[in-house]
C-alpha cells in the first residue's frame, strides 16, 4: 500500500504562537478504597507536553486507560490540572474562565449520548449563543442555520428532536454545536468510532473541510491508527499517562522508534488479505494504573526491555520531527516482531 | 397524530409512541377511562350530583339505596344518619380527593425534585446530609409520622395535607437524585458545560427534562396514596373535619352504623378503592409507556 | 453436505408501525474448519440473523426460512428442548462486550463449570480439571487463581478470553463470534482474533465471525459475506472481495477506507444512510446510494450467479465495471482498472 505524501507538513516550530499549549499538565485522581484504608492516588495523566497551531490536526493516539480522555477533559477546562499550565491562545486557562471556555469546544464519540434528548435540534444549536453572546432571537437564529447548512443539514431540522437522525446527522449536529461559538480548537473524542463505516467516510470529508474553511485546530484522541494516519498532522502516542512518542503522522507511521507504537502499528488490522503479516504480539495487558510498573510504565510487556528500563523512567528525547520515551528505540530498520 | 397520517414514511412521534405503549396494557386504559370519569363528576359536581351534600332532610334519615328494600328514587344510594344524600356527599367528596392528591403530589414533587436536584447534583457532603434526614424520615412508619406531624400542626384538612407532602418527600428525593447522577456525568450535559452553561442552567434546563419520565410515574403512584393516606387520616379525625364531604370522614361518621346500615360505609369506601385503583393501574401503563427499560423491540 | 446450511432466512419484528424486517432472504452456508465472515453496517442484520439460529431472539419475533440445518439436524423442526441440547454444547457463540455477557454475582469458576455440568455431566473434580485446561487453552496466566475471581476484577480481554473458553467447553463444531473486538483495545483485539483463529485451527471448527471493521475481516476471515440492510448483497473468498467486489455496495465501502485513500485528500464516501423501517425503498435496497443504480434498479433486482459472488445487482462489477450497464460500462471502461 503505498501512501505518496501531498503537502508535506511543516515541523511544528515554524508556525508561530501555539492556539493550545500543554507544559508538564497533570492530573491525580484520589480514589478512596473504603473507610479503613488510605486512598489511593491514580496517576491519570503524568507529565503531558504538548501545542497545536491553528490549521492542524494533533492525533492522540492510545489505548483505555492511557489518560486521553483526561487530557480531553483538561484541555476543554471541565477540570484543573493536579499541576503543570494549560494555555488557550497564549493565556493560563482555569476552570470557570468563561472568556476562554468558548475557544475550545468538543465533540463526542457516542452521538447517540452527546445530544441532548429533549431539546430540539434548534435549541442545541442556539444554546451556546444564547448563553455566550448577546445577540437577538434572529440574528442567533440565522447563524444557526448557516452552521446547519454548513454541516449539511437542512434546515427543516430545525425543529426536530435528536431521536429522529441516524448517528451521521447527529455526530453532525453535534459538530454544529460545538462550531456555533467559532471556537479555535476542536477537541475530537474518537469522532468517528461509533460510526458506521460507509458514514465515517461523510464526517472525516466534514471534518477535513470545516478545518480549511474556518483555520480550526482539533486535537483529535483515538484509539485507533487508520483514521488517524489520514487526518493528523502530528501525533502523540500515550501509554499509562505519558507521551511515549510524538513528532510529525508521517515520521511516527514512516518510521515508529518506540517500541509501543511499533505494536500499535502491527496489531491495527488492515483491509488488505494479500498483506497479512507476522504481527509483533504484545504479552500481557496494560498494567493497573493504581500500581504502575517502575521505570519505563511499557517495561512489562515490552521485548526490548532491560534492567535499565525497568528503573528509571526514560525522558522524550530526539529531534523536532519525532521524539520518543526509550532508551532501546527501533532505529532505521523495520520493527521485527518479538522472538519468543 | 395527525403528523404520523399525513406522512406515513415518518418515523412515529413521540406521542404516537406514548399511546402505542400505554394503550397495549388494558388496565391502564381502563384506569385512564375511570379516572377521567370521575374528574368530569368532581369537576361539575353542582350540576351532577341530585342534592346538596349538606343539606338535611329530616324525613329520610338512613334511608337505604334505590335497589333495596325501602329505598327511593331520588335518593339512589341512599342517605346518611342525618339525612344526606350519599351519591351527592361522593360526588362532592371526590373534589376533595383529587384535590388533596393533587396538591400534595405537587408539594412533595417540587420539593422533592428541588432537594433530589441539589443532592445529586453537588453530591458530597451536600448529599450526605441530605440523604441522612430522608432515611429518617423513611425510618417512620408513614402514616404514624403523619398522625405525628398532624396532631403537632392541628387537625384539619390543610394540615393533613402538608403532613401527608413531608412523609410522601424522601420517595422523590431519593428517584431524582438517583436520575440527576446518571445523567449528570452523560455527555450531553458536559457538552453543555463546555459550551458555558452555568450550574443552574444545567441543573434545571439540561438534566431535569431527561429526568422526568420515573418522576411521573412515581407523582401517579403517589397521588392514589395520597388520597388513601387523607382519608384515613379522616377516619382517624385527624383530617378534614364534619361536616366536609370528604370519603374518610364520611367513613368515620358511619362507624358506629356498620351494623344496621351497610351502604352508609360501603358506597364511600368502595369510592375509595375505585379512584385508588384506577391511578395505580393508570400508572403501571405510564411506567410501561415511559420507561425505556420495559419497552419491548 | 456443509456443517452449516441456512436457507432463505426471514426474520420480523412487529412495531408500532407494522413489521419490520430485520433480516430478509438471508442464505448462508458454513463448514467445518472454515472462517466465514459476515460483514456489515449496523442495521444489516448480521447479528439477527445469527441470533435467529441460535433461538436466542425475543418470542415475538417471526423467523422463516426454507431451510436451517446445522450437522445432519434440521434445526427448524427440532423442539425446543431438543435445540438446547445442541446450542451451548455443538453451537456456541460469544458477544461483543464480554463484561456484561459474564454474570457479575458468581466466580468465572462457577460460571464455566455450570456450562460443563449442564452440557457435560462432569464431576467436581473433573470440572475444575477441565477448566484449568480451558483457562489456559484461551491464554489466561495462572489458571487456577482466575476461577475464584469475578467478572469485575477482570479487564476486558481477559472477560472475553473466559468467554471464549466458556464457549469452548463443549468443544463445539461451530462458534459464532459476534464482533469479538469491537469492544476492545486495539493490541487486546490483535490478541483475541489470533486466539480465535488459533483455536479454529487446532479444534477444527467452524467460525463465523460478525463484524464491521473490514481489516477484521481481511485478517482473519475465509469466505465473506457481504450484507446489506438485512439482505446478503455479494459473498467471496477474502482475497477476491478486496481486490476485485462485485457489488457496488462494497466496493464502496472499501473505497471509503481511510488507509485506501491519499493522505489529507477527501475520502471517496457513500451518499445517504443505510434504509430504516420507513424509508425502504422498491427494488434494489442500495440503490438509493449506488452510483450506477438506473430505473430498473429501482423497480427490481437480481442474484447474479457465482461468477459474481452472487452479487445482489443488476449490473454487477468486474474490476470496478458494472457489467451490462446501459451507459456507464464504455465510459468508464478505460478509467479505473
Amino acid at each position: 500500500m503505498t501512501q505518496p505524501m501531498m503537502d508535506k507538513p511543516e515541523p511544528s516550530s515554524l508556525l508561530g504562537a501555539p492556539v493550545l499549549e500543554g507544559r508538564d499538565l497533570t492530573r491525580y485522581y484520589a480514589i478512596s478504597r473504603g473507610a479503613f484504608k488510605p486512598s489511593a492516588t491514580v496517576k491519570a495523566l503524568n507529565g503531558v507536553s504538548f501545542s497545536l497551531h491553528s490549521g492542524r490536526t494533533l492525533a492522540v493516539v492510545g489505548e483505555s486507560g492511557c489518560g486521553k480522555s483526561t487530557l480531553a477533559r483538561l484541555v476543554t477546562m471541565i477540570e484543573d490540572p493536579t499541576s503543570g499550565d494549560l494555555l488557550i491562545d497564549g493565556q493560563p486557562a482555569h476552570v470557570g474562565d468563561r472568556s476562554l471556555r468558548s475557544l475550545v469546544q468538543i465533540v463526542f464519540q457516542n452521538p447517540y449520548g452527546s445530544l441532548n434528548p429533549r431539546q430540539k435540534v434548534g435549541t442545541i444549536l442556539d444554546e451556546p449563543l444564547r448563553i455566550n453572546t448577546k445577540d437577538d432571537a434572529a440574528t442567533r437564529r440565522a447563524k444557526v442555520e448557516e452552521m446547519m447548512r454548513k454541516v449539511g443539514l437542512r434546515p427543516e431540522h430545525y425543529d426536530r428532536y435528536p431521536h429522529m437522525f441516524s448517528g451521521g446527522q447527529r455526530q453532525r449536529i453535534a459538530i454544529a454545536r460545538a462550531l456555533m461559538l467559532r471556537p479555535k480548537v476542536l477537541v475530537l473524542d474518537e469522532p468517528v468510532s461509533a460510526l458506521d463505516l460507509s458514514i465515517q467516510a461523510q464526517v472525516l470529508n466534514l471534518l477535513m473541510d470545516l478545518q480549511k474553511e474556518m483555520g480550526l485546530a482539533y486535537l483529535f484522541i483515538s484509539h485507533g491508527l487508520s483514521v488517524v494516519r489520514h487526518i493528523a498532522d502530528d501525533i502523540m502516542v500515550m501509554y499509562l499517562g505519558r507521551p511515549v512518542e510524538t513528532g510529525t503522522s508521517e515520521a511516527v507511521f514512516a518510521n515508529p522508534q518506540h517500541p509501543y507504537t511499533a505494536a500499535l502499528l502491527s496489531a491495527t488490522p488492515i483491509a488488505n488479505p494479500q498483506g497479512r503479516r507476522q504481527r509483533i504480539a504484545l504479552q500481557g495487558e496494560l498494567p493497573s494504573p493504581l500500581k504502575p510498573p517502575s521505570g519505563c510504565p511499557f517495561n512489562p510487556r515490552c521485548w526490548r526491555a532491560t534492567d535499565e528500563c525497568r528503573q528509571i523512567m526514560p525522558a522524550l528525547s530526539g529531534d523536532v520531527a519525532q521524539q520518543f520515551a526509550c532508551y532501546h528505540p527501533l532505529g532505521d530498520k523495520p520493527p521485527s516482531p518479538p522472538s519468543e | 397524530m395527525a403528523a404520523t397520517e399525513t406522512k406515513t414514511a415518518a418515523p412515529p412521534s413521540g406521542l404516537a409512541e406514548f399511546w402505542f405503549y400505554f394503550s397495549r396494557n388494558r388496565g391502564a386504559v381502563l384506569g385512564l377511562g375511570i379516572f377521567l370519569v370521575i374528574l368530569c363528576l368532581a369537576i361539575a359536581a353542582p350540576l351532577v350530583a341530585p342534592h346538596s351534600p349538606s343539606e338535611q332532610n329530616r324525613a329520610a334519615l338512613l334511608l337505604p339505596p334505590v335497589f333495596a328494600k325501602g329505598g327511593q328514587l331520588t335518593y339512589l344510594m341512599g342517605t346518611d344518619p342525618v339525612g344526606r344524600d350519599i351519591l351527592s356527599r361522593l360526588i362532592y367528596g371526590a373534589r376533595f380527593s383529587l384535590f388533596i392528591g393533587l396538591v400534595v403530589v405537587s408539594l412533595s414533587v417540587i420539593s422533592g425534585v428541588l432537594v433530589g436536584l441539589v443532592a445529586g447534583y453537588f453530591r458530597g457532603r451536600v448529599d450526605t446530609v441530605i440523604m441522612r434526614l430522608m432515611d429518617i424520615v423513611l425510618a417512620f412508619p408513614s402514616l404514624l409520622l403523619a398522625l405525628v406531624l398532624v396532631a403537632v400542626l392541628g387537625p384539619g384538612l390543610v394540615n393533613a395535607m402538608i403532613a401527608i407532602s413531608l412523609v410522601n418527600l424522601p420517595h422523590f428525593v431519593r428517584l431524582t437524585r438517583a436520575s440527576v447522577m446518571t445523567e449528570r456525568t452523560k455527555d450531553y450535559v458536559i457538552g453543555s458545560q463546555v459550551a458555558g452553561a452555568g450550574t443552574l442552567r444545567l441543573m434545571f434546563m439540561t438534566i431535569l427534562p431527561n429526568c422526568l419520565a420515573p418522576l411521573i410515574v412515581q407523582a401517579t403512584l403517589a397521588f392514589s396514596a395520597a388520597i388513601l393516606d387523607a382519608a384515613a387520616l379522616g377516619f382517624l379525625g385527624m383530617g378534614a373535619q364534619p361536616p366536609t364531604p370528604e370519603w374518610g370522614t364520611m367513613l368515620a361518621e358511619a362507624r358506629e352504623f356498620i351494623q344496621r346500615a351497610w351502604w352508609v360505609v360501603t358506597f364511600p369506601g368502595l369510592a375509595i378503592l375505585i379512584t385508588v385503583l384506577a391511578i395505580n393501574l393508570m400508572g403501571d401503563g405510564l411506567r410501561d409507556a415511559l420507561d425505556p427499560k420495559l419497552k419491548r423491540s | 453436505m456443509p456443517l452449516l446450511e441456512i436457507q432463505n432466512l426471514t426474520v420480523e419484528f412487529p412495531t408500532i408501525s407494522g413489521l419490520f424486517r430485520a433480516v430478509d432472504g438471508v442464505s448462508l452456508t458454513c463448514d467445518t474448519g472454515e472462517i466465514l465472515s459476515i460483514v456489515g453496517e449496523s442495521g444489516s442484520g448480521k447479528s439477527v440473523s445469527m441470533l435467529a439460529l441460535m433461538g436466542l431472539l425475543p418470542g415475538n419475533a417471526r423467523i422463516t426460512a426454507d431451510r436451517m440445518q446445522f450437522d445432519g439436524k434440521d434445526l427448524l423442526t427440532l423442539s425446543a428442548r431438543q435445540r438446547r441440547s445442541v446450542i451451548g454444547k455443538d453451537m456456541a457463540m460469544i458477544f461483543q462486550e464480554p463484561m456484561s455477557s459474564l454474570n457479575p454475582c458468581f466466580t468465572v469458576g462457577y460460571q464455566l463449570g455450570e456450562t460443563l455440568r449442564l452440557h457435560m455431566g462432569l464431576g467436581r473434580a473433573a470440572r475444575r480439571a477441565r477448566s484449568i485446561e480451558l483457562l489456559q487453552l484461551v491464554g489466561i496466566p495462572a489458571p487456577e487463581d482466575r476461577l475464584g475471581n469475578y467478572p469485575h476484577q477482570m479487564s476486558g480481554g481477559m472477560s472475553q478470553r473466559v468467554m471464549i473458553a466458556m464457549a469452548l467447553a463443549c468443544n463445539p463444531k461451530l462458534l459464532i463470534a459476534d464482533e469479538p473486538t469491537t469492544a476492545l483495545d486495539v493490541t487486546i483485539q490483535a490478541q483475541i482474533l489470533e486466539l480465535l483463529v488459533r483455536l479454529q485451527r487446532e479444534n477444527g471448527m467452524a467460525l463465523v465471525l460478525i463484524t464491521h471493521d473490514m481489516g477484521v475481516v481481511a485478517e482473519t476471515a475465509e469466505r465473506v459475506q457481504v450484507q446489506y440492510a438485512g439482505q446478503k448483497v455479494e459473498e467471496q473468498p477474502v482475497t477476491g472481495l478486496f481486490t476485485d467486489p462485485h457489488h457496488p455496495y462494497t466496493a464502496a465501502l472499501l473505497a471509503s477506507l481511510p488507509e485506501r485513500a491519499v493522505v489529507g485528500q477527501r475520502l471517496p464516501s457513500i451518499p445517504g444512510v443505510v434504509p430504516g423501517q420507513h424509508d425502504r425503498p422498491d427494488g434494489c435496497l442500495f440503490s438509493p446510494r449506488c452510483a450506477f443504480a438506473t430505473d430498473l434498479c429501482r423497480r427490481e433486482v437480481h442474484a447474479q450467479g457465482p461468477d459474481f459472488g452472487q452479487a445482489l445487482c443488476n449490473y454487477p462489477l468486474r474490476l470496478g465495471i458494472p457489467t451490462g450497464h446501459p451507459t456507464m460500462s464504455v465510459a468508464l471502461a478505460g478509467e479505473d482498472a
